[in-house]
């Protein structure tokens, strides 16, 4: 009896060691993703689930902030020492990450069918001084989206290609009582004002930095804090806009409460949703509006990539999630709210069905992206920018003081 | 012999917590006076001594003066009406009537909940869509249309203040009633049958019971109010046009967002220093105020 013990004992210790020896085996990575804008939180854990499917010894924490607390989080998790083993960044980091080693240089691991096969624009999201510092993962931009069934009640044929032409359509419709504010913008206090505002500068062939000094409160630059300011004075913009987000615009958008929307790819086949939306099936997509003798069309990178921390424990296994997220197969398989960074995508049955008018869209859209300024200063800039934008709106100071003021503000001189 | 060996035995008990404030509060304490003193970046390598350079350049910075004077509004504004409100609720909570237990209860709701959630739901309240607030306010004829709420600096401030004062009043009220239940109840006749009006009976008969606990509620208020931070970054991220921009804001902003961790830390010790002369204040008159009533 006694030895039956000691025998059963004896297997149970040994069971728990070779249990406890599998645990030790697997390898955990932590994620950071946001859960805002282009791919769903449930997208993202669809496809966390198939790699971890794919390679049982790999297990992801996956967690979610707003967009608002990406930067902070990532930063802050590195300055107490790490955390994270890959995180999602925006177009406007890696310069700031670069200069303070939060990403891990991954160069050599870019593959020549990587490098001939995804699009040239969605590099730069990832790339600083020659380097790359990840994959691109997000490739998006601001479009405009209408309403057809408004336009078409006002007597509009088609979507405006200039921005003096959305300002002559608003007029219309808001003069014909369709709506009340007709055009709807994300301009809060957030970066969200930056990427409207970025957009009408490269309309308006603006500059943000010349020779390492802000420029933004002259030429284009300042025309597009004038058009900003000029179309919410005259009641073609929802006043409300000042304190918007991406969400608020597109709540506001498919509730039937606005013709035209400045906003994300992933609006696309949310608001064209009758379930979620009230004017599913109406909303129409093209390129935002160019301005005459400038820009037939303009756009703003907004695009982000993933990238491994400097503190990460398996950057080998970080890198091979990074891979199997951003390939083709797992992006043409999700390309219903964030479109893929592969050129061949646009032109796959797969992924353009159903979504042709935001496939020819971004054609023009992903082509004319115009970069906000790589600098490592860029939050300290981009936040005296949302200041002096919201001082225009408000009336505080005229669209040239607040730019400049800005300017002062930027950090950059 | 006796004190001693007592004294070595509370020393001995409070030993532990020692260690643990020393470890939690007191290193990083030190750690924060040291990085204030230089130019060190969140991320990367140590900075150098640059003396008083931080303090200097923050207290002459326009943004300081005007995140510095927005702190006070908020502060000044909000503990006045937490402890009027709460004041005049708690004296209605210690009348005698049918429900006031439940009453009692519910008081305490707001304030259990957490700030997070607090501010949320105030940001779905004011929204200028579709808010309670506004729906509220056109129904009763007060407002023609739909107001952005937050979208304006005028309003953003008072609608930060509301949205505080409904979370904070019930500890004023709480710690008022407890105070109303230690009013002797022959004092209160006493001064009834000498026809004192109930002006005078709470001026001299009730006041001077609350004064020492108001006082204490007054205090944390108000060092709570100047650090605020979480409701104000929900619901307006220090907007609009910076209107709402509190100290605290302004040291995440620069020691977080703008990774200057020198200049945040003296930011941070400017901030500790304002609230301890508000402290010494406050327990200064805490203190004449009961030298005098002995």
């Amino acid at each position: 009896m006694r030895s039956k013990i000691t025998a059963v004992s004896l297997a149970a210790t040994a069971l728990t060691f070779m249990v406890s020896g599998a645990a030790l085996a697997e390898t955990q990575l932590n994620a950071l993703f946001m859960a805002q804008a282009a791919y769903s939180e449930d997208d993202i854990r669809a496809m966390t689930t198939e790699f971890e499917k794919a390679n049982p010894d790999v297990k992801i924490n996956l967690e979610f902030v707003p967009y608002e607390g990406l930067h902070d989080k990532t930063v802050l998790s590195q300055g107490a020492g790490g955390g994270y083993d890959v995180v999602l960044y925006d177009v406007i980091w890696p310069a700031e990450y670069a200069q303070n080693s939060v990403l891990v240089d991954v160069s050599d691991k870019i593959t020549d069918e990587m490098k001939s096969g995804i699009l040239p624009g969605a590099w730069t999201t990832v790339s600083y001084d020659g380097k790359y510092y990840g994959m691109p993962w997000i490739l998006d931009t601001k479009y405009l989206f209408y309403n057809k069934e408004m336009l078409k009640k006002a007597g509009i044929e088609k979507a405006p290609t200039t921005w003096a032409e959305l300002k002559a359509d608003a007029q219309k419709i808001k003069d014909a009582g369709i709506v009340e504010y007709p055009i709807a913008w994300s301009w809060a206090q957030a970066e969200a004002a930056i990427c409207d505002y970025t957009t009408l500068v490269s309309a308006y062939g603006g500059d943000f930095i010349k020779d390492g000094k802000p420029a933004f409160a002259e030429g284009g630059a300042l025309d597009a804090l004038d058009y900003m300011v000029d179309s919410y004075k005259s009641g073609l913009t929802n006043p409300n806009s000042k304190e918007f987000l991406e969400e608020d615009v597109r709540n506001v958008f498919q509730n039937g409460d606005a013709a035209f929307a400045l906003n994300w790819t992933y609006m696309y086949n949310l608001a064209n949703d009758p379930k979620e939306s009230k004017v599913g099936g109406n909303v129409g997509v093209v390129a935002a509006p160019g301005v005459e003798g400038i820009s037939e069309e303009s756009a703003v990178n907004g695009s982000m990539g993933l990238g491994i921390t400097s503190t990460s424990e398996h950057p080998d296994e970080a890198w091979d999630y990074i891979v199997y997220m951003t390939s083709q197969k797992v992006q043409n398989d999700y390309a219903r709210l964030s479109l893929p960074i592969w050129a061949s995508s646009y032109t796959d049955p797969a992924v353009t069905e159903g979504q042709e008018e935001l496939i020819a869209a971004a054609e023009k859209g992903l082509a004319a992206m115009y970069p906000r300024p790589l600098t490592p200063h860029y939050q300290e800039m981009s936040l005296a920018l949302q200041q002096g934008i919201q001082e225009a709106l408000l009336d505080m100071s005229s669209p040239k003081d607040a730019l400049e003021a800005a300017a002062e503000n930027s950090g950059l001189e | 012999m006796l004190s001693d060996r007592k004294t070595l035995h509370v020393w001995l008990l409070m030993l532990p917590l020692l260690c643990v404030m020393i470890a939690v509060i007191g290193w990083p304490l030190i750690d924060t006076i040291r990085l204030s003193f230089t130019n060190t970046r969140l991320v990367g390598s140590e900075g150098e001594f640059v003396g008083l350079h931080n303090f200097t350049k923050m207290l002459s910075s326009r943004n300081f003066q005007r995140a510095f004077s927005t702190t006070m509004q908020f502060t000044l504004i909000s503990v006045t009406l937490e402890i009027v409100i709460g004041v005049l609720v708690g004296m209605l909570l210690n009348q005698k009537f049918y429900g006031r237990t439940i009453l009692r209860g519910m008081l305490i709701l707001p304030w259990a909940l957490p700030t997070v959630v607090n501010a949320t739901l105030w940001r779905l309240i004011y929204n200028p869509e579709y808010g309670a607030f506004n729906a509220a306010l056109l129904k009763l004829g007060i407002i023609d249309q739909y107001q952005s709420w937050l979208g304006q600096p005028q309003t953003a401030m008072m609608a930060l203040i509301l949205a505080d004062l409904w979370k904070n009043f019930p500890l004023v009220a709480l710690i008022a009633l407890a105070a109303l239940q230690s009013v002797p109840n022959d004092i209160r006749a006493a001064a009834i049958s000498d026809g004192a009006n109930a002006f005078r009976r709470f001026r001299y008969v009730i006041l001077p019971y609350l004064v020492g606990p108001l006082m204490v509620a007054v205090v944390l208020r108000t060092i709570e109010a100047f650090k605020v931070f979480d409701i104000i970054w929900i619901m307006t991220r220090g907007g609009p046009a910076n209107s709402t921009r509190t100290l605290s804001i302004l040291v995440y902003q620069e020691a977080f967002a703008f990774q200057r961790a020198g200049s945040g830390a003296s930011l941070a010790l400017i901030i500790t220093l304002a609230i301890t002369v508000l402290a010494v204040i406050y327990i200064r008159i805490m203190r004449s105020w009961a030298g005098g009533t002995n």
